[in-house]
């Protein structure tokens, strides 16, 4: 069972991709080196792609930022300018992210337990802000609460602005968060408590929200995560007006387009690092949750949440996939009986 | 979204649709459109090749590809294309060399593109991974068994059971690369008429107060996006059911033979 030999030259350059033919090959076919070699292209392909799209620049952003050791770091993220774009965009993504998770939550709550006309165009709304395009957001945002604004409300270049811009993308993320979850929660235990005399609020609170906490947290964090990071949204309608308005990545744009690539890279290495950590975070806290799922006995449902399948994009792909597996799709289709 | 129609054409259609076909602005709809016909099927291809290898093979680093592969969506797309300027830019690690061979990559099409795919990278694995992970590979070795090449068994096998979620991580690819702002402002170089995308004309529009070509650009793009939803909203159930079938049956039926169903209904 030894892993078949693998053609040398590509060991020398990418030990990597490699390994990949030899352990994938090892267990099923026994048939030697041709076959290993060609299955290596593949990997080897791949495995460049992503080294000149995704590592290297990354890992060129890193060593630029401490190219000048810590102290030239440090003075980067740390002048003035700098430091008020990152309270900005901390402050108004913590916001946003808190107010999308109760907003969500009632969108997901009126997409689950209710029924009415238009619903299914309902929510495919709701997906628009990750369809469209986020200048052309930025752009209708400026429209409806601009200086034209139909309302008279003109938020543009206020703080407000980059909090409607920044809670208009990230809306998606807390109701798909929380919508699946909801669906398929066991309604018995809500009634049963009723039943024993628990007022509606106290339901919510003892029964209905404890369940919903972790996919209200995870859909907050990847709203945090996007939020610290958007760009194309908020740039029309926050004016950049440096220290008070001007957010990270336009501070990052900025830099970058009067050439101090220096500093720009220690700001984008911060900004990588919180947003990292949040989507840690968010993965722990899945994993924890789906344990805490099998132990109540609905043991088919999710996915293992190692931390990459935490980010939105797996979102998208897998809601549907767990909207209402099993047992609760009897109870989904129940008329409500509260 | 109204707004953005009303605005686009309150100076009548005549206008709007002069303005969607000055020079510029058709330029910038072409430039789209050729970013889109290559970063795409790059992205695709490695999508589904990187999906191939993580479903198919345990191997010591594999949740590294896997968080690499998910790594554009936790970095803002400013940061993706300051980061790819400091790798292909004049003074990156490779400025040098690619100067020497006269390419340029960053303020030019090449960089556009790079940056489009990178943001747009992780689509086709995350939907295609979960898919390939559930049909498993019982098929696939009964083919192999019977003698097929790995090219036969990937087009007859393979392809056919991962064709819808394909589509979907498709058009969201092609979703994101069209409507990609940030990354592409960085490492365009905003050249109006040379390296100018879709997003950046609008953005320009509405700098210079060339408002209805902005709407009308807007309009070109929401329409884009409306389409999207509609594909992606619309044929989204039916994979679920199909998916969730077997799982579902082998609570009653622990037999692992239900997911030999689909070749029954290929051959």
């Amino acid at each position: 069972m030894s892993p078949p030999p693998v053609a040398e030259p590509e060991v020398d350059r990418l030990p990597a991709p490699a390994t990949l033919a030899g352990a994938g090959a090892s267990p099923r076919h026994h048939r030697g080196g041709r076959r290993a070699a060609g299955r290596a292209a593949g990997p080897t392909l791949a495995v460049t792609y992503l080294s000149l799209l995704v590592v290297l620049p990354l890992a060129a952003l890193v060593t630029k930022a401490f190219s000048g050791g810590w102290s030239t770091f440090w003075s980067a993220v740390s002048q003035p300018e700098a430091v008020a774009a990152f309270k900005l965009t901390l402050v108004s993504s913590l916001a946003v992210a808190a107010f999308n998770a109760v907003a969500g939550l009632v969108i997901a709550w009126v997409l689950v337990r209710d029924e009415f006309r238009g619903k299914a165009v309902v929510n495919a709304v709701i997906d628009l802000p990750f369809a469209l395009p986020t200048i052309v957001a930025g752009l209708t945002l400026l429209t409806l609460y601009g200086p034209t604004s139909p309302f008279h409300l003109d938020v543009a270049d206020t703080r407000w602005g980059i909090l409607f811009a920044l809670a208009f993308v990230t809306l998606p993320f807390s109701v798909r968060s929380v919508q699946p979850v909801l669906a398929e929660l066991d309604r018995e235990t809500e009634e049963a408590a009723a039943s024993l005399g628990a007022s509606p609020g106290r339901v919510l609170w003892r029964i209905i929200l404890p369940s919903l906490a972790p996919a209200m947290l995870a859909g907050a964090g990847l709203a945090f995560a996007r939020a610290i990071g958007e760009y194309g949204s908020v740039v029309l309608i926050s004016g950049n007006l440096p220290f008070k308005t001007e957010v990270s990545s336009s501070w990052i744009f900025s830099l970058s387009q009067s050439g101090e690539l220096g500093s720009a890279a220690a700001v984008s290495v911060v900004l990588v690092v919180i947003a990292l950590a949040v989507l840690l975070v968010i993965g722990l806290l899945r994993r924890r949750f789906d344990m805490s799922e099998a132990v109540l006995g609905d043991g088919g449902g999710g996915r293992s949440g190692s931390w990459p399948s935490a980010t939105w994009a797996s979102w998208w792909s897998s809601r549907w996939g767990r909207s209402s597996t099993g047992p609760s799709s009897t109870a989904s289709g129940r008329p409500g009986t509260r | 979204m109204g707004s953005i129609f009303y605005r686009a054409f309150q100076h009548g259609f005549g206008a709007a649709w002069d303005a969607v076909t000055t020079p510029d602005a058709v330029h910038a709809l072409w430039l789209t459109a050729l970013v889109v016909l290559i970063a795409v099927p790059l992205d695709t291809a490695f999508g589904v090749g990187v999906a191939l290898i993580l479903a198919r093979h345990r191997f010591p680093g594999a949740w590294l590809l896997d968080a690499f592969v998910d790594l554009p969506l936790a970095v803002s797309p400013v940061v993706v294309g300051i980061a790819l300027i400091l790798v292909y830019g004049k003074t990156g690690w490779f400025g040098n060399w690619l100067a020497a061979h006269g390419i340029t990559i960053i303020f030019s099409l090449p960089g556009i593109i790079m940056a489009s795919a990178t943001v747009a990278l992780p689509y086709v694995v995350r939907e295609v991974l979960p898919v390939l992970q559930e049909i498993g590979t019982d098929q696939e070795q009964a083919a192999t068994t019977l003698g097929a090449s790995p090219l036969t068994v990937f087009r007859r096998i393979t392809l056919p059971s991962i064709r819808r979620s394909l589509a979907y991580g498709v058009t969201l690819t092609t979703a994101r690369v069209i409507g990609e702002f940030g990354a592409v402002a960085v490492v365009s170089g905003l050249v109006v008429g040379r390296t100018e995308t879709m997003t950046l004309f609008i953005q320009d529009g509405v700098e210079n107060l060339d408002l209805v070509a902005a709407y009308a650009g807007a309009v070109i793009l929401a329409l884009v996006a409306l389409g999207v939803l509609a594909l992606v909203g619309g044929g989204r159930r039916e994979p679920t059911t199909e998916r969730r079938s077997p799982r579902w049956r082998s609570r009653s039926d622990p037999s692992p033979s239900d997911s030999a169903q689909p070749l029954l209904s290929t051959t």
